[in-house]
């Protein structure tokens, strides 16, 4: 599932259609956020060196680390950006966000900057930093139609500086930039009003969120009760992702994430999906679902104008009368059946072309729909 | 490392290795207190562990809370004498006590006055001998009281922490600072103290019993050691939990239960 996110992000947006985002987002109960940011930025950065991506370059907006830690994290995943950088450009709000350092040393610190990164002095201008990141983004892919995506690292760290309708405008204005292909940002949960996650959250099309493993351990006076549950949420959490789709149908899926030496592990969640369906259906006064005899009663109902292939006379039924012999509804009879209505006049020729679909099925039946 | 007595506390925070390199190099240390359990012993604690003589730090101390004669006094008592590490150049003491920006305006003034304090800082670490330049520690005692000084501006303040932050990994330094977390517990959204708790890459909690007060333990310690990813690679996330006495001389640490 965490695959499905790095594919999304992979094949990018169509055109004329706004890049899909993502928002990963944690809090201080289970704080791997970063680690499932790290992982989806290896993951895009191995894509768009293999070729298989739709953006040719990756601009990352480093606020909460420093270029040199991205340089070793991808080196440790095998990718050695040191040499070889034509496709990756860091821009530095880590080392010197405020200016306070290029006020106070002698030398100009910004002569520092490599083609692997550059530096943003000062983060409270918002307008700057979106021409920044436009113009390194173009530089990776030059001109011509090929686009590139974007890697925020820390959007809670962006929103200090700047207020909340400025940092959604660009991170929209950046989404909707024809020459993004994707982009996706780290933030922490419990560090803002609930306002600007929700802000956050309309403005993607992904958004997973990294949950404590167990709930109930969290915010207690540690004892020996609760210790091996706070143990367990410092190597353990739970990953739920809503992906909203075209047509705006929101699917969630969820699985499970192991922290360890090499990384961070997804593994899927042990109980059965339909639980997990099952708690996702919202809870109304009527039922949304069928029981296994009302599953056989609608696998037996004949559809309207489908053919029979047994011989008899197609039966169309309009509705008001019932369908055969074997029917007890008691439904007023207002004339005769009359099979041979049609003919002479015109057919009406139905093909089936699908099983029914189940409600949670992987295809959406409007991707090919060409609006 | 290996002639002294080492303690929980050491071995929770790594100090049990090899002293070269020094295993807090660039990472960040937390410790969270409140007024029941104050965890200034740890600081102290910290202290005479980096100014051990098989290593080769430099302590850059930025006090806000107490006078050089206070730390002097504590730490001669776990056998330490700051004042011949203070003349060896080990021992950098700010005393920021008196902290007040004279300047006119105030909003500008306490954002000013903390960015001279990270030039002060900085510039120490660049005048310090190339060997030395690589084994600094920044301890900052305390937060709450940078709050304080900053006239309550916490975003002034979390700005200053970035730049501390920036600067381990610019130097590989160590960043150790306290704050109260009490303080903090009324606010809806306690984003200074929850800030610092991700910038920080080695909590230690002080927190009382959640049986109660008790004569022979005063308190228990929370280590929470991310090992996040550092320049060493990746340590797994470790949690440690044990109870503590602090002494005149010195403070003892034990697991639950194994008092006598």
């Amino acid at each position: 599932m965490a695959d499905t996110i790095c594919r999304t992000l992979r094949d990018g947006g169509l055109e004329g259609e706004h890049a899909p985002a993502l928002t990963i987002k944690d809090s201080k109960a289970s704080p791997f956020g970063f680690d499932v940011f790290n992982y989806v930025l290896t993951q895009l950065s191995n894509h768009i060196l293999a070729g298989k991506s739709q953006s040719r370059g990756l601009v990352v907006v480093a606020y909460s680390r420093s270029p040199s830690f991205y340089v070793d994290l991808l080196k440790r995943r095998g990718i050695d950006i040191a040499s070889s950088h034509d496709w990756i450009h860091i821009l530095d709000c880590y080392t010197d966000p405020l200016g306070w350092k290029n006020r106070l040393i002698d030398k100009d610190i910004s002569q520092e900057a490599s083609s692997l990164s550059s530096f943003c002095q000062d983060v409270r201008n918002l307008d700057k930093l979106y021409s920044l990141i436009i113009e390194q983004g173009k530089g990776l892919i030059g001109q011509g139609k090929d686009r590139f995506s974007i890697a925020i690292d820390l959007v809670s760290e962006m929103v200090r500086h700047a207020s909340i309708s400025s940092v959604a405008g660009i991170l929209s204005n950046l989404r909707s930039h024809d020459q993004v292909s994707s982009i996706f940002w780290l933030l922490h949960s419990d560090l803002h009003e609930i306002k600007f996650t929700s802000v956050l959250e309309y403005l993607s099309s992904m958004v997973a969120s990294v949950e404590p493993f167990n709930q109930a351990a969290f915010g207690q006076r540690v004892d020996l009760e609760n210790l091996s549950m706070l143990e367990q949420n410092f190597r353990k959490g739970k990953f739920h992702v809503r992906f909203k789709r075209r047509n705006g149908r929101v699917r969630v899926m969820c699985e499970e994430i192991l922290v360890e030496l090499a990384g961070i592990k997804f593994t899927p969640v042990l109980s059965e999906d339909e639980i997990i369906n099952q708690r996702l259906l919202p809870k109304v006064q009527f039922n949304l679902q069928l029981s296994e005899e009302e599953r056989n009663e609608r696998a037996k109902v004949v559809l309207p104008f489908e053919h029979q292939g047994n011989g008899k006379p197609i039966q169309i039924y309009d509705g008001r009368r019932s369908l055969g012999e074997n029917k007890e509804e008691a439904l007023v009879s207002t004339g005769k059946l009359q099979p041979d209505e049609d003919s002479g006049k015109g057919q009406i020729i139905y093909f089936r072309d699908s099983d029914d679909e189940m409600p949670d099925s992987d295809e959406d039946p409007d991707d090919d729909l060409d609006i | 490392m290996e002639n002294q007595n080492l303690n929980l506390l050491d071995r929770a925070l790594g100090l049990d290795g090899p002293s070269e390199p020094w295993p807090l190099s660039g990472r960040v240390v937390l410790i969270e207190d409140c007024v029941e359990t104050s965890g200034s012993f740890v600081l102290h604690q910290l202290v005479k562990r980096s100014l051990s003589p098989t290593s080769s730090n430099v302590i850059i101390f930025v006090a806000f809370a107490n006078p050089f004669s206070h730390y002097d006094r504590i730490l001669r008592k776990l056998g330490c004498n700051l004042v011949t590490q203070r003349d060896n150049k080990r021992f950098i003491f700010f005393d920021m006590l008196m902290l007040r920006c004279p300047d006119v305006d105030e909003g500008k003034s306490s954002e000013g006055g903390l960015v001279l304090l990270y030039e002060k800082i900085l510039k120490t670490i660049c005048g310090l001998p190339g060997d030395k330049k690589d084994y600094v520690t920044i301890m900052i005692d305390d937060i709450s009281l940078v709050e304080v000084a900053a006239n309550g501006g916490s975003d002034y303040v979390l700005d200053f922490l970035h730049y501390c932050h920036a600067l381990t990994s610019e130097f590989d330094c160590s960043l150790i600072t306290l704050n109260h977390e009490d303080i903090y517990s009324s606010m809806e959204r306690p984003t200074l103290i929850l800030q610092m708790e991700y910038l920080a890459d080695i909590l230690i909690k002080a927190e009382p019993l959640s049986t109660g007060l008790a004569t022979d333990v005063h308190g228990q310690l929370t280590v929470l050691n991310k090992g996040t990813s550092h320049r060493l690679g990746r340590s797994g996330n470790k949690i440690h939990n044990f109870h503590y006495k602090v002494k005149e001389n010195t403070v003892e640490y034990f697991y639950p239960g194994s008092r006598v």
